[in-house]
């Protein structure tokens, strides 16, 4: 079920260039269902920015009824938010849309966790519940540059790491994809911008695949038909799924992106 | 004491407060934050004769105190909303306005004439303001003859009272407003979003796929008071007032500029529970101004000032 709660801040830091760890206290927490999905946050009551921010969820503690989101500062609303400190409070609708499926994976299976930019933070809170599922996990996150990494430590805990940036001037230069055409994997996880989502699609439609999408959202449930994409066995050309209810997770496949 | 009920053409609303269409789908979506029965009507998504896609993505983008759209009518068509959502909608107990929209004249006449006969549809809306569609949409509310004519067709085939939605994006509203009065127009709403745009920063083209966009929100709202004030002075056509509605303040707003209810759009998508909560508001807003009853408050802005109206140049 979809909460909207308002939220105190726990804490909050810059772990990156521009980039935000933002840990609130939510009782919205034990909705959650999946690793992947979002929040959408109101970060003012004034009428500027007007609309929530989604913001995925990098991970959660039912128990402390805590969670964690890692965002980065670019508009005005994300640099509202990167201002605000702890005790302060945020309106919260969430836990939305559908999460990356942990139950595809058998015990002993190997996944590959594919990560560019903003989109690696969703894909913690997956590799933690894998880790603790079993399963064997590999991950491979594109920056663009030394200083937009993060969280390279804390995935390393949970297994091997492939860092790339765009201008080697961290870990491998390249793109996740280089380091993945040498790697052996039964299921890949990824969530990153649309040209890695595609190029995935394009190479490993063999292999069990899972991609977050990323669309500009209005409502965030699924009411105002802003975030649709062209579902792929379409025969009538009409035929749609709404990134935000649907989604933002669909088997490759599944949809056109 | 009931504050809130209006009687409208075809409809008796417990109070006058709706969500505008667009912007709550056909209400499954709401009905998991709220009893969908606290509505005073609901203005379901435009429906169209065929399914539609709608335009490509992005199809959204934030402004200051606003937003623009370009979904393009998405909706899965005319026996699609006759066979699954209306009949699920029948399970609240409000009545709904049925957006109709088309590209040519015959479209909205079968969607009229179709729709219409749903029990929970207690009116129809013409949609012949929507900016985002090539052909149909807006081109059938810029012209006084054409939506007089189109106005005339759909009311022989109705079998509800039609209310239909003026375009901002005209020069002269009132003269629009007087023409679908004459087509026998039951009633207006007002208003359809206004044509906008925004540009990106870094590669200096639309944010929007399509271009443009509808301008919806905060924004909109003195555009649409300023036009209610002057259509409701100029017809005899009772108005369901709407364009940035986001508090109990702009329904009264609303109401002294000349509506007779109003409907709530973008604020759905910054707070889901908005017209439950304006609907708990208004009675205590209403006490606090010292009106009895909402209707007390209808065309006060030019009713006690002796129909002073300020032209403008």
């Amino acid at each position: 079920m979809i909460q909207k709660e308002l939220c105190r801040i726990i804490s909050q830091r810059e772990i990156a260039a521009d980039i935000f760890e933002l840990t609130v206290q939510a009782s919205l927490v034990r909705q959650i269902n999946s690793p992947g999905q979002f929040v959408h946050i109101r970060i003012t009551d004034a009428l500027d920015p007007l609309l929530r921010r989604p913001i995925s969820i990098s991970s959660f503690n039912r128990e402390k009824e805590q969670f964690t989101m890692i965002y980065r500062k670019e508009g005005k609303g994300t640099t509202k938010l990167a201002a605000m400190k702890p005790g302060m409070e945020l309106d919260i609708l969430g836990p939305l849309g559908n999460g990356f499926p942990v139950e595809e994976m058998e015990i002993g299976e190997t996944a590959v966790l594919v990560g560019g930019g903003i989109g690696v933070p969703p894909l913690f809170e997956l590799s933690n519940q894998l880790v603790a599922k079993g399963v064997k996990i590999i991950h491979v996150l594109g920056f663009q540059t030394e200083s937009a990494v993060f969280y390279e430590q804390e995935f390393l805990k949970n297994g091997n790491t492939y860092v790339t940036t765009v201008d080697g001037t961290y870990g491998i230069k390249g793109f996740v994809t280089d380091v993945l055409k040498n790697l052996r994997f039964d299921c890949i996880y990824a969530c990153g911008p649309t040209p890695m989502l595609k190029t995935l699609e394009q190479h490993y439609l063999d292999k069990r695949m899972f991609l977050s999408l990323e669309e500009r959202m209005g409502c965030g449930i699924g009411a105002c038909f802003a975030c649709v994409c062209k579902k792929a066995d379409d025969a009538t050309g009409v035929s749609y799924k709404k990134v935000c209810s649907d989604g933002p997770v669909f088997r490759a496949g599944e949809v056109v992106i | 004491m009931n504050r809130l009920n209006v009687e409208l053409p075809g409809l008796n609303l417990k109070n006058p407060i709706m969500p505008a269409s667009g912007c709550f789908g056909f209400g499954r979506e709401y009905s998991e934050f709220y009893d969908l029965s606290v509505l005073g009507a609901i203005m379901i998504k435009a429906t169209t004769i065929e399914p539609r896609f709608g335009n490509p993505t992005p199809r959204v983008a934030e402004t200051d105190a606003g937003m623009l759209n370009a979904i393009g009518l998405q909706n899965p068509g005319l026996n699609k909303v006759m066979a699954e959502e209306l009949p699920w909608l029948s399970q609240f107990n409000v009545p709904i306005i049925a957006n109709v929209a088309g590209s040519l004249e015959e479209d909205y006449v079968e969607v009229a004439s179709e729709i219409s006969k749903a029990e929970n549809v207690h009116a129809l809306e013409l949609n012949i303001s929507c900016p985002n569609v090539k052909t149909g949409g807006i081109a059938f509310g810029t012209i006084p003859e054409v939506a007089k004519q189109l106005t005339r067709k759909v009311k022989e085939v109705s079998e509800v009272p039609v209310y239909v939605k003026l375009s901002p994006n005209v020069t002269n509203i009132v003269e629009m407003a007087k023409a679908v009065e004459a087509g026998g127009a039951d009633g207006l709403t007002m208003i359809n979003t206004l044509v906008g745009m925004r540009l990106d920063l870094k590669t200096g083209l639309p944010v929007i796929a399509n271009r443009t966009g509808g301008l919806s929100g905060p924004a909109i709202k003195p555009v649409a008071i300023r036009m209610i004030y002057d259509v409701s002075q100029a017809v005899s056509l009772p108005i369901i007032g709407m364009g940035g509605v986001q508090s109990a303040e702009d329904v009264i707003e609303y109401f002294y500029a000349g509506a007779s209810a109003v409907a709530v759009g973008t604020a759905n998508f910054v707070d889901p529970f908005v017209c439950p909560t304006i609907v708990e508001e208004l009675p205590v807003l209403l006490e606090k101004l010292g009106y009895e009853h909402i209707s007390e408050c209808k065309g006060r802005s030019w009713k006690e000032h002796g129909q002073i109206t300020y032209h403008r140049a």
